[in-house]
């Protein structure tokens, strides 16, 4: 296991270039997800405004 | 056709020579460009021999670039340019005879002083000669490519940086192959032929793709 | 026939549609990532000496370029939809699009960098390849910076969509004045051998994982397009009705 990580010694170049794709490609979904609901809230807001 | 070809082209370089400050303007700005180099890097003269032909095209680049709102900014501000668009002669020939002006009045007079540079940084003939051939090839495509730029950030907030974003990638394989040739030239390569070729092969697809694109973006922007 | 395409080409129609397939899709790119790196890292034998495990940073590299250079075509086709057929939907596709396509170009970057740290010791050296992709990046730079400068949504759309057209075109030009300054010459290959060299396994983990992003990348799009379709539709009487809005009330 250890071996897995060490990478013959390239494991933190090898491991940071994975962890920075997952980061990028897991965060782009984290944000979008928030921006949808910052939408939904705005939308939402107007929505009872014109109606009150 | 021809008529309104040069019927564009005599209103627009005569507009421009009454602001003969705007063209000048280009013009020292490339020149002051270019001086900055040897200032930086230091005034070596094996140095300089080995930037000139990047120096002097990405400077070209760069005044080409910042002359273009010229283009249609003018025409687009008092209303003439939405009378272009109205009137029933192509759009194409008048964008044409327009990109044909405004090389005349920036690409043209950049090959002319480019043997000054030359000068500067220490060039022989011969190498100012390939030099000014693949300027006078490569400056209409900087303006052609240049044009589609302008005309899709007409009146736009920010307009000339925008437009050095969106157009400079574009650039590229002029620079390459322009820069390139005096490049070869300089290390004493004999058949620097396949260059001009290349040079000249953008011209034509310039020529032909660039005004039609250009139309479309000003029918875009005009709406 | 007509009829049935055009019928999911009203934001109304697709608005659900793209709702229903974002989960499918998810799946599926966690599935096929999963299963392309567990391929790449442990059906692929050591055919490199200890010394070079390094190389297994190709999986996603490869897979980021692949995607990055396709998102491009895909953004261009959906610009000439919205050109051609006038659909504001298509429109709002290549805006959805392009941020991916921006991020996988980014991550092509990242992991090419460190490629290069591992194998060839620099972060980075101007190589062709390496070059193109941030050129690349700037088109898409380009593209998004045009689409936000641009205020009124008509004239944005069709501006960008140009843009995105020109920048195709030009995109086999300049990749190719960049792998070949010296036409007397064409010598520069990049490090990595081509497809037809690498061995089986090693393509199958490669072309699964570039098939996940691909998946992950339908995903998110159609998350990212709901949104867009949100805030461009928010003046109708179709979206106050939506339950998510608290409509119907």
């Amino acid at each position: 296991m250890k071996e897995f990580i060490y990478a013959g010694g390239y494991g933190l170049y090898l491991w940071s270039a994975f962890a920075v794709t997952a980061v990028l490609m897991v965060g782009e979904v984290v944000v979008e997800r928030r921006l949808f609901k910052k939408v939904l809230a705005r939308l939402k807001r107007i929505k009872r405004m014109e109606q009150a | 056709m021809i008529r309104v070809f040069y019927a564009v082209l005599l209103r627009d370089v005569t507009l421009a020579m009454r602001y003969r400050t705007d063209v000048l303007t280009a013009l020292f700005f490339f020149l002051i460009v270019v001086s900055l180099f040897p200032l930086a890097i230091g005034a070596e003269k094996a140095t300089l021999r080995l930037i000139a032909p990047g120096v002097i095209w990405v400077a070209a680049l760069l005044a080409s670039l910042l002359a273009l709102e010229r283009l249609f900014a003018d025409d687009y501000a008092d209303g003439s340019l939405e009378q272009m668009l109205l009137i029933p002669q192509p759009l194409v020939i008048i964008v044409l005879a327009k990109i044909s002006a405004h090389w005349l009045l920036t690409g043209l007079p950049l090959t002319l002083i480019a043997p000054l540079i030359g000068l500067q940084y220490h060039l022989l003939p011969n190498e100012q000669w390939t030099m000014m051939l693949a300027l006078v090839l490569g400056t209409p495509v900087l303006s052609l490519i240049g044009a589609i730029g302008a005309a899709l950030t007409l009146g736009l907030r920010g307009g000339g940086v925008l437009v050095a974003l969106l157009i400079l990638p574009l650039y590229i394989p002029v620079l390459v192959y322009g820069a390139g040739a005096v490049a070869k030239a300089m290390a004493g390569v004999a058949d620097i032929s396949a260059y001009f070729e290349l040079l000249g092969a953008f011209l034509i697809l310039a020529l032909v793709l660039s005004p039609w694109a250009t139309a479309a973006a000003l029918k875009v922007s005009s709406e | 026939m007509n009829l049935n395409w055009f019928t999911y080409s009203a934001p109304i129609n697709f608005y659900p549609l793209a709702g229903r397939m974002i989960t499918p899709f998810a799946l599926l790119a966690v599935l096929l990532i999963g299963i392309g790196l567990y391929w790449g890292f442990f059906q692929t034998p050591d055919i490199l000496s200890e010394q070079k495990q390094y190389y297994r940073i190709i999986f996603p590299h490869v897979a980021a370029a692949w995607m990055s250079m396709w998102l491009y075509i895909v953004m261009v086709g959906w610009a000439l939809l919205g050109l051609v057929f006038n659909t504001r939907l298509s429109f709002m596709m290549a805006a959805a699009t392009a941020p991916t396509g921006a991020l996988f170009t980014f991550i092509a970057l990242v992991t090419g960098a460190v490629w290069g740290k591992t194998s060839w010791g620099t972060w980075w050296d101007w190589d062709p390849r390496l070059t193109s992709e941030l050129i690349l990046l700037f088109l898409y730079a380009g593209y998004m910076a045009l689409q936000s400068a641009i205020e009124d949504t008509r004239r944005s759309d069709r501006a960008s969509a140009i843009l995105a057209i020109v920048g195709l075109v030009c995109v086999p030009v300049i990749f190719w004045s960049i792998n070949c300054p010296d036409p007397n010459q064409c010598a520069s290959l990049h490090q990595q051998s081509s497809l037809e060299h690498v061995e089986s396994n090693i393509l199958i983990a490669m072309l699964l994982t570039a098939l996940g992003f691909w998946m992950y990348s339908f995903a998110v799009i159609f998350m990212r397009v709901r949104r867009i379709i949100l805030e461009r539709e928010r003046q109708t009487s179709w979206v106050a009705e939506l339950p998510e809005v608290g409509g119907g009330l």
